[in-house]
């Protein structure tokens, strides 16, 4: 009976332009499953069997790909619930604690997946140099590595300011200062005084579209935390699977 | 297979239609081995996938139960909290800023940082060491970013726990509440010391200064280039001044740190326009 619904349903012409192979458990099905899927493709369809060792990888820069997934899903949920207005951004956070059903779930998954990515970052690189994994022909992967590492760093910090609380103002006013001190392109910078820069035309004007941190700084920071960043990421975290792809992973043969 | 002899069996030619099969360039994962050596990525590699992602959601949710994200008072620009705290992975620029001025710990430095990570595949020539752990045979590499990895950590941790009221430093066993004497340490420029010890004015003082700063690049240059030869023929010139511009500049941070710590130097280079 059983066996009947389930051939009925895998034989119907909906599930067959779906799914256009048979559940994987042959060879050629397990082919298909990992190229015919947008998602499992970046997967070769058969690895090295020492790939797979994890005392090589730890799978850590697996681990940092999936933080990325858990802080963009919990991340999205919590957009529904705050408004990058100064005035109200303190109040939605204190509603997400105390009000709202699972806010205080997906505000702390959102806080610590952050932190561990930021963490998982780092000891991935630390692993990939290591092994020499940077080298010929692996350098320019290396380089996008880099960059990721530094679009983490840049999110983590703008997302610190959008509680809008004392930890976040004051966090961000220090960092902020620090772009004013920017040779050449700073009003307290070497250089940047005799450019003619001034508070209201240097790079931190430029940062907080203001001369201090307030409701312009808090809408530039939501949209680069919320959208600029997290699409550069992605663009950038593509282009590195891809080159894993190209240039073969650097594992025991 | 050599890429020549490829090429020979298989000349490009545009006028043919490429599938699904590509000639890589080198030696590509799969070259020279058996299929017996290989498995099928479903359901093999996608099972660790899957426990790794379960770990991490568990270790995850476990963590949560006992810590909280924090949230303080309504941001307040009339109120500055002391000490104030950048967050953990920006406490070691922070700290940073206790040795060097904020032009340099804080903008240049981080992006010193960022295109010396950038530069490492084009300044390590040694071929050696690709695929597996290994600290034999490329220790200068190791040696090289476990320093950096440890600056970075050290100054971390140092910013969290031995930092208190004015940045000033406090041990575990201090009292947090009390503010420190900042009279109890005074910071002197270098050149203000060879102006007590050798009674030289202070320009020549000055001048003192800009020569122990540029001969410890210059020195810390040509040293290696005649003592390590063949490092230095392997590496050529430009890869090689490059290198030992940031190499010298990591191990200045250093320096500067054990200079500042136990000599109360403030500065070594004193210009019109920049002091480092």
């Amino acid at each position: 009976m059983l066996q009947k619904i389930k051939n009925e349903i895998v034989e119907s012409q909906i599930f067959k332009s779906v799914f256009r192979h048979g559940y994987p458990d042959n060879d050629l099905d397990r082919a298909y499953a990992i190229f015919s899927s947008v998602f499992l493709h970046v997967h070769p369809v058969k690895v090295r069997r020492s790939a797979l060792r994890m005392r090589y990888t730890f799978c850590l820069g697996g681990i940092t790909l999936f933080l990325f997934i858990v802080l963009s899903v919990t991340g999205i949920w919590l957009m529904f619930y705050y408004t990058p207005y100064t005035g109200l951004a303190y109040r939605n956070i204190k509603d997400l604690q105390f009000v709202i059903f699972g806010g205080n779930l997906m505000r702390d998954l959102h806080r610590f997946a952050a932190h561990g990515m930021v963490l998982f970052v780092w000891l991935h690189m630390t692993r990939v140099f290591l092994t020499g994994a940077y080298k010929a022909p692996r350098e320019f992967n290396w380089i996008v590595g880099v960059v990721l590492l530094v679009n983490t760093l840049v999110l983590s910090w703008t997302g610190y300011l959008l509680p809008w609380d004392q930890l976040a103002y004051w966090a961000v006013t220090v960092g902020a200062k620090m772009a004013s001190y920017t040779p050449l392109i700073g009003q307290n910078g070497p250089w940047g005084p005799q450019l003619g820069f001034l508070p209201t035309n240097d790079i931190m004007f430029m940062l907080l579209g203001g001369t201090v941190v307030g409701q312009n700084a808090l809408i530039r920071f939501y949209v680069l935390h919320c959208v600029v960043l997290p699409l550069v990421v992605t663009v950038f975290l593509a282009v590195h699977f891809w080159r894993i792809r190209k240039d073969g992973f650097s594992g025991p043969l | 297979m050599d890429e020549k002899v490829t090429r020979e069996i298989f000349p490009r030619d545009s006028r043919k239609s490429y599938g699904l099969v590509e000639l890589m360039k080198k030696t590509a994962p799969i070259v020279r081995k058996e299929p017996e050596d290989t498995v099928y990525v479903w359901p093999n590699l996608l099972m660790i996938e899957i426990i790794c992602a379960i770990l991490v959601t568990v270790g995850l949710m476990v963590l949560i139960q006992f810590e909280h994200a924090p949230l303080r008072s309504l941001a307040d620009p009339s109120t500055t909290p002391n000490p104030m705290r950048a967050p953990w992975y920006f406490l070691g620029l922070q700290e940073l800023l206790v040795y060097f001025d904020p032009w340099y710990a804080g903008v240049v430095l981080p992006g010193m940082i960022i295109v010396g990570l950038m530069l490492f595949p084009y300044l390590d020539v040694n071929p050696k060491g690709v695929g597996y752990y290994t600290y034999t045979e490329r220790k200068f590499a190791v040696f090289n970013y476990s320093f950096g990895f440890a600056i970075w950590w050290i100054t971390i941790i140092i910013g969290t726990y031995l930092r208190g009221l004015d940045w000033q430093w406090y041990w575990p066993w201090s009292n947090h509440l009390e503010h420190m004497n900042p009279a109890l340490v005074t910071l002197i420029p270098l050149h203000l010391i060879f102006v007590n010890w050798f009674h030289v004015s202070e320009g020549v003082g000055k001048l003192f200064g800009d020569i122990i700063f540029i001969g410890y690049f210059a020195l810390g240059t040509i040293i290696p280039m005649i003592v390590w030869k063949p490092m230095y023929k392997a590496m050529g010139l430009w890869r090689y001044l490059t290198f030992s511009f940031f190499f010298l500049s990591m191990m200045g941070v250093a320096l500067k740190i054990v200079l500042r710590l136990l000599f109360n130097i403030k500065y070594v280079l004193v210009t019109p326009w920049i002091n480092i």
